[in-house]
């Protein structure tokens, strides 16, 4: 059976055109995905039940799905700083039911925007963010810059479907109606595709930005002879180009977000679009990892009135990003017990803020064994959302699809371990109090 | 000889498709190995698939090297992922984002052997 027009649980792109063939219910070929996405769909090795141990270093032994989920609640129950982590690889559903039990046990609830466009929410706040959806995008646009992220690695159907090749209403030429420039650290696959590379020195995007808005601002006179790396002339070249174009888009990753300004490259590069908006149209988007993590932000505002990073131990919403981060409760050894799901700390976090967690339960929501089950205490394997579940989730650019199920499986939902933790935990706290 | 680098990490293909195959030879294959240009890896005397040992401030690991001439001279680049991580700055200097680009490191040969996945995480508990 080929089920047709089915959603990429992988990055932020959320592909919605993949055919997956399904034979007595085994997922045996994906046509139309990149390679990550057909990687992912086809599947790989998976926990196979429950799993509990006392000493990190010792063996796990197999539990029953309720010893597992009692467990667990009774560890976060009697935990006074829980941090509740991940969620990004999930639908909203179970994300609506992660804000509940962080109010239940007054935790903090993180996801893994945190170490990935979290600064980009800060420069949001600092100046909004002038930008549109990715439809068009794809008919609109006459320059396209990708500034500090690498599509053809991370988001490998992205030119393809939205940015650079897709033929659209005003850009019947496609990929020839677009000029695109890559601004990198490095000549990465993506700055090879491109018309223009414009190399840039780690951590001197700031620099290069501002140079950009005084050039737009016709103050080209303050700009001095190379800012970041980048020859004044060649600037002065890009800063007309993007006054003179009728639709321009900014893309940008992990290398503004992460690199030395952090969430003020951000707020520095918003200002620029702004500014050009005086000129021409233009938009920024921020090229998100997760098929979902643009989700969780949605869930996570319309329940507690922000992103990420939410602490509800005063019993309302508390955020202070640099405070309330995952990797700052960690490395200020606040947490006293660790809730993973959808997302994989261990993978992704410096190893000292790994070694926090490693001093504290770690209870671990996913199929797949990684780097956060060798920290586990407690392993609850559930479905793969997008393949064995469906759900709702949000595209880069904050649309809402509906991802599909595309096999049956007997493993729990996320969702259905969170009911069951959140039930636990109410007969926990309501029989001590 | 030893080189004095800038360090980052960030995304590939590869890695992308082992992210779910964590405890696999291909996700080794995929996140743990240091990529410079040519000249910066003959400054080293170093070949594709020798190991380097890359330190920070934060940490060390050893992992094989690669060449990729993308990079300009000084800039060297490991996969997000277990073996990135053990060099990378802990710091959010107060905004929730630790520090996993622009780190000044030092690259140099080595014979010792590249630690798996378990054994990276190992020696966090």
């Amino acid at each position: 059976m080929i089920i047709k027009d089915v959603l990429c649980p992988f990055c932020g792109c959320l592909c919605d055109d993949l055919a997956v063939e399904v034979e007595n219910n085994k997922v045996v070929d994906v046509k139309h995905a990149c390679k990550i996405g057909t990687s992912k769909i086809m599947g790989h090795d998976r926990i196979k039940a429950p799993m509990m141990r006392d000493d990190k270093n010792g063996e796990f032994r197999e539990v029953s799905y309720d010893e597992a989920i009692n467990e667990s609640a009774k560890i976060l129950a009697n935990s006074k700083r829980p941090l509740l982590y991940g969620w990004a690889s999930g639908i909203c559903e179970m994300m609506k039911k992660g804000v509940l039990l962080n109010e239940e046990v007054g935790g903090i609830i993180d996801n893994t925007a945190s170490v990935c466009h979290g600064p980009s929410a800060l420069g949001v706040h600092e100046k909004g963010l002038p930008t549109g959806t990715l439809g068009q995008f794809a008919n609109r646009t006459d320059l396209v810059i990708f500034w500090g992220c690498n599509p053809v690695q991370a988001h490998p159907r992205h030119m393809s479907r939205y940015s650079v090749f897709p033929k659209g209403f005003f850009a019947s030429k496609g990929r020839k109606s677009r000029k695109v420039v890559v601004f990198d650290v490095r000549k990465t696959d993506t700055a090879e595709m491109a018309d223009e590379y414009v190399q840039v020195n780690p951590g001197e995007d700031y620099l290069v930005l501002s140079a950009l808005r005084a050039i737009v601002a016709d103050k080209a006179d303050v700009v001095p002879d190379s800012v970041g790396g980048v020859p004044k002339e060649k600037l002065v070249e890009l800063g007309e180009a993007m006054k003179g174009a009728k639709y321009g888009m900014v893309y940008f990753g992990m290398g503004l977000t992460q690199s030395r300004g952090k969430y003020k490259n951000i707020d520095n590069a918003v200002s620029l679009i702004t500014e050009l908006n005086a000129h021409g149209k233009h938009s920024i988007l921020p090229m998100r990892g997760h098929y979902n993590v643009t989700g969780f932000g949605q869930v996570c505002a319309w329940e507690t009135g922000f992103v990420n990073a939410v602490d509800m131990s005063r019993g309302i919403p508390y955020y202070n990003p640099g405070e309330t981060c995952s990797n700052d409760l960690l490395m200020r050894e606040e947490i006293d017990a660790a809730f993973v799901i959808a997302g994989d700390a261990g993978a992704h976090f410096p190893a000292q803020s790994i070694a926090r967690m490693g001093k504290v339960p770690v209870i671990q929501v996913d199929p797949f064994h990684n780097p956060t089950t060798e920290m586990a205490n407690i392993v609850i394997p559930t479905k793969v959302s997008g393949v064995e579940l469906e759900g709702t989730a949000y595209r880069m650019d904050s649309v809402s699809l509906r991802m599909r199920k595309l096999v049956d499986v007997d493993f729990p939902s996320d969702e259905e371990v969170l009911d069951k933790i959140i039930a636990k935990i109410r007969e926990i706290k309501g029989a001590s109090s | 000889m030893n080189l004095n680098a800038t360090f980052i990490s960030g995304r590939t293909v590869n890695q992308g498709c082992n992210l779910e195959n964590k405890t696999s030879q291909a996700y080794f294959d995929a996140a743990a190995y240091c990529e410079m240009n040519s000249k910066d890896a003959s400054s080293l005397g170093v070949e594709p698939g020798n190991n380097v040992k890359v330190t920070t401030d934060h940490g060390s690991v050893v992992v094989p090297m690669a060449i990729c001439d993308g990079n300009p001279d000084g800039l060297v680049f490991i996969p997000m992922g277990p073996w990135a991580n053990a060099v990378v700055d802990p710091d959010t200097k107060g905004c929730g984002m630790p520090g996993f680009k622009g780190i000044s490191a030092v690259v140099e040969p080595t014979d010792e052997k590249a630690p798996t996945m378990p054994e990276l995480m190992a020696r966090l508990k």
